[in-house]
């Protein structure tokens, strides 16, 4: 463990991806292939499932270290992070137990799972003897392991970077044998290190292509003809496999779908052996459906058939990655168009293509795209017709045109602290608009403002607090945020009565006094003009 | 809580003797605790100050400023209150002030720390009634490392960046940190450390004063090629993204604070390096000198005073929070 808490470290520290890189490179370099294989693990974003719940273990950590359970709630609160306020309160400089701090990273994790099935007297003892043991990098490392939160500041990309370099192969290649599942032990390395003609397993997907954020004026581009254009759907990307006469649906985030959408999987039977698709999931009933309905069938291991009829779902296809077996991304969009209508033509309603959108020029594309929110859609989505599928976000292949966001002007109410890089900063803020002459919150955001600007609003939150509560702080109602969002929707669980969705600070507006920010009048004239009837 | 010290808008207020502690408006009798800006403020008709700290004093109000210096426990009687000043351990000439009269016997802490530091006398308890204490860092994760062990790290990092052909830049309080870590060093070598601008007149008040460091020589001394590969240069946390940082092209940088413990301030200041040093008592060394004073009652003041107020109160003491507009991370 000592070494992977060591690389956890170092990664940390830096913000220069090129070092990031030969860190990585060493380490896997240095390693057996089981540790190689844990590491890799962890530096593409997977994570163990949550073993202990925070709750028990603040009670655990509160009571081992001898501190009243409201001082380890404060102590999170500021710290920011569960696993390293324990290894704080643990920490008493010792170099701690050699054996605790030599176990393999797979030895530590089989460890911690048969923990898990234990009695509460005997994890909470052994719990207390392995933070007392450890020293704070490897008891934060472990107990971040016991919340599931491990998370290391690096990109899927640059760590299948990394890897590729220390096995001396192909990234591409690298990059798709590491889809899907698979389990971080040897014979994983042992499969990465195999010659490219290897083959692949029947489930495996594609690495997925991404689409960069168009800000500028599309004219730059060049002609709209150079490019296939769509809209931008408000579902979720899926890349649906038709091999050896199974059918397997994939997430962005690389989950397999089974059973969730069982009316798509079912018409996909019907696709020709060796074809895969990209594409996405939306609900769809005499056109497509808000993303709240789609969202119910999301949280539905196995729907029922009430459900499948209330929320019915259908796959829009707009690529075609894989025909008769054969990759076919290095050929272009337009060819891969082309033959994806021929595979759609025999499907059934549930796999429908995803249509073109055809515009002479810019300024009737752009006219559509101000059509987007009443259409259902997030905006538009250019591809360029001579660009072959590629993996990752790279610029100039795919085009995200977005709809402008929804804007509101409101009052800060509450603050709290934020985490990790903004942990015992109040970076966290609730936000109100008026209600008469009440302040009812509509939504809390944090990004938005510089870290120049975040400082000095931590000055002015400490300045201006009314009262505590934990870690909250309900502040003066003096400052005025635009907050920008991408939808809003009626909501019974919100006290303003409406949900906003994905609201964030959008700019600080210093000029406007509290008296003039926005009322829910505005919020719900806005919801009517948004409703699709 | 009637008492002998109070809080008034110019800052701490002792009727009995008609003084004011750390005020930061400009007041008629004024005790100043240590010379950090948020304390030693100028424009006060009369000064009173720890001896040891005059030096610094002076360089920080002016050679001008009315300052009358105390010998430490010197009695000083100032209406109907009987004063003294003892050792706080904070930066060189830090004091507690100790105020008695009929309502008892009331401390004032000012800035204080428990762990070793040769640059100034160290804290020592004074028993007392009420103790006015500080509380920047009163949360149990902080914990200091051994300072001999952080200052053998940054000699280990500066070393580093001398193999790899860096400069090394360290921020740090200009104030008694700086003059901390330089003393430090001597434990490793002898060799020249480069100054700011503002770190140089600090740094000579302590040479005055009898404080041990390693050489140092100004940043603006040398010549505008000066190779700066594999040196270190201390600077105040206020030169960091300055053009002044621009001569030491590919520099690794690092700071030396209290906040360091924790990983979301250590990410946020983006330095590559980290020191946990401070010159504040961490939670052990509020609890044990709290305790060391046998006071009944507490009165705590700046960062989480909160947290420090709830416990004392759960283990026996009055407790409660004395407000400051200072409120936010003091220097660490």
């Amino acid at each position: 463990m000592r070494r992977f808490a060591e690389l956890y470290e170092q990664l940390d520290a830096t913000r220069a991806t090129g070092r990031k890189l030969a860190l990585m490179v060493d380490y896997f370099r240095d390693s057996d292939d089981e540790a190689a294989a844990w590491a890799l693990y962890f530096l593409t974003g997977r994570r163990l499932k949550r073993l202990l719940s925070p709750t028990r273990l603040k009670a655990w950590a509160a009571d081992a270290a001898g501190v009243a359970d409201w001082m380890l709630v404060s102590s999170h609160a500021h710290v920011g992070d569960l696993a390293e306020t324990i290894a704080l309160l643990f920490d008493d400089g010792s170099a701690g137990d050699p054996e605790l701090v030599s176990r393999d990273l797979g030895a530590w994790v089989a460890e911690l799972r048969a923990l898990a099935q234990a009695d509460e007297a005997v994890i909470g003892a052994q719990l207390a003897a392995w933070w007392r043991g450890l020293p704070l990098r490897e008891c934060f490392l472990l107990t971040k392991l016991l919340t599931g939160g491990l998370r290391v500041g690096v990109s899927t990309g640059l760590a299948t970077r990394a890897l590729a370099q220390a096995l001396a192969q192909d990234e591409n290649l690298i990059a798709q044998r590491l889809m899907g599942d698979w389990q971080p032990d040897a014979a994983l390395i042992t499969r990465l290190r195999a010659p490219p003609d290897a083959g692949t397993v029947a489930s495996q997907p594609y690495p997925f292509c991404l689409a960069a954020p168009m800000d500028d004026a599309p004219a730059d581009l060049g002609s709209p003809s150079d490019f296939l254009i769509e809209w931008k759907w408000d579902g979720i990307r899926a890349q649906l496999i038709r091999r050896e006469g199974q059918v397997f649906l994939w997430s962005r985030g690389e989950e397999l779908l089974a059973g969730r959408f069982p009316e798509i999987e079912a018409a996909a039977m019907a696709l020709p052996d060796g074809t895969v698709l990209d594409g996405e999931v939306v609900c769809w009933r005499d056109g497509i459906r808000p993303f709240a309905e789609l969202q119910r069938r999301i949280n539905k291991q196995k729907p029922g058939r009430r459900l499948l009829d209330e929320a019915p779902v259908r796959y829009l296809a707009y690529d075609l990655l894989e025909l008769g077996g054969n990759d076919i991304r290095d050929q272009s969009t337009r060819q891969r168009r082309q033959q994806l209508d021929g595979v759609i033509a025999a499907s059934t309603a549930a796999i429908t293509i995803s249509p073109l959108v055809s515009a002479e020029d810019w300024a009737t594309l752009a006219r559509l795209r101000t059509e987007a929110r009443s259409r259902g859609v997030e905006g538009l989505m250019l591809k360029h017709a001579d660009a072959p599928y590629t993996r990752g976000r790279r610029r100039g292949i795919w085009w995200k045109w977005k709809v402008d966001p929804l804007t509101v002007d409101a009052v800060l109410v509450y603050a709290q602290a934020g985490h990790g890089r903004r942990s015992n900063l109040y970076t966290d803020y609730t936000l109100a608009v008026w209600d008469g002459d009440a302040l009812v919150p509509v939504a809390k955001a944090y990004s938005g403002l510089t870290d120049k600007e975040l400082t000095q609003m931590d000055r002015w939150i400490r300045q201006h607090t009314i009262e505590r509560f934990g870690p909250v702080r309900s502040v003066q109602p003096l400052q005025v945020f635009e907050i920008a969002f991408e939808g809003i929707q009626q909501s019974k669980r919100h006290k303003a009565g409406v949900a906003l969705r994905f609201p964030r600070i959008h700019r600080w507006r210093q000029d406007k006094p509290a008296a003039e920010a926005d009322h829910l009048q505005a919020l719900h004239a806005l919801l009517d003009a948004v409703t699709p009837s | 809580m009637a008492g002998l010290i109070e809080t008034r808008p110019e800052g701490l207020y002792c009727a009995a003797g008609d003084f004011h502690i750390d005020p930061w408006r400009p007041v008629p009798r004024a005790v100043i605790t240590h010379a950090h800006a948020d304390h030693a403020r100028a424009g006060h008709g009369v000064i009173w100050c720890a001896r040891e700290s005059l030096g610094v004093m002076h360089q920080r109000l002016g050679q001008a400023a009315p300052i009358r210096p105390l010998e430490w426990r010197e009695p000083l009687t100032l209406g109907r209150a009987r004063v003294s000043l003892h050792p706080a351990g904070h930066i060189l000439g830090s004091a507690q002030v100790r105020v008695e009269a009929r309502e008892g016997v009331w401390v004032a802490s000012g800035d204080y720390k428990r762990d070793p530091d040769p640059t100034c006398t160290p804290f020592e308890p004074v028993p007392c009634d009420t103790f006015i204490t500080e509380a920047t860092f009163a949360l149990p994760v902080y914990r200091w490392p051994d300072p001999a062990d952080v200052v053998a790290d940054v000699f280990h990092w500066w070393r580093q960046a001398a193999d790899n052909g860096q400069p090394a830049v360290l921020f740090c309080y200009a104030l008694g940190k700086a003059q901390r870590v330089l003393n430090g060093l001597l434990a490793h070598t002898g060799q020249t450390v480069y100054l700011h601008g503002a770190m140089t007149p600090l740094v000579t008040v302590y040479r005055a004063a009898g404080v041990a460091m390693v050489p140092t020589e100004a940043v603006s001394a040398q010549s505008r090629d000066h190779d700066w590969r594999g040196h270190l240069i201390v600077a105040p946390p206020s030169a960091a993204g300055t053009s002044w940082m621009r001569r030491f092209r590919g520099a690794t940088t690092g700071f030396v604070s209290g906040w360091m413990r924790v990983r979301g301030n250590r990410r946020r200041r983006g330095y590559d390096q980290g020191f946990v040093l401070s010159d504040h008592a961490d939670w052990r060394g509020l609890v044990d000198s709290i305790r060391a004073t046998g006071c009944q009652r507490v009165l705590a003041t700046h960062g989480h005073s909160d947290t420090l107020v709830r416990y004392l109160r759960e283990h026996g003491w009055q407790a409660a929070e004395l407000g400051t507009p200072f409120e936010g991370e003091a220097d660490g």
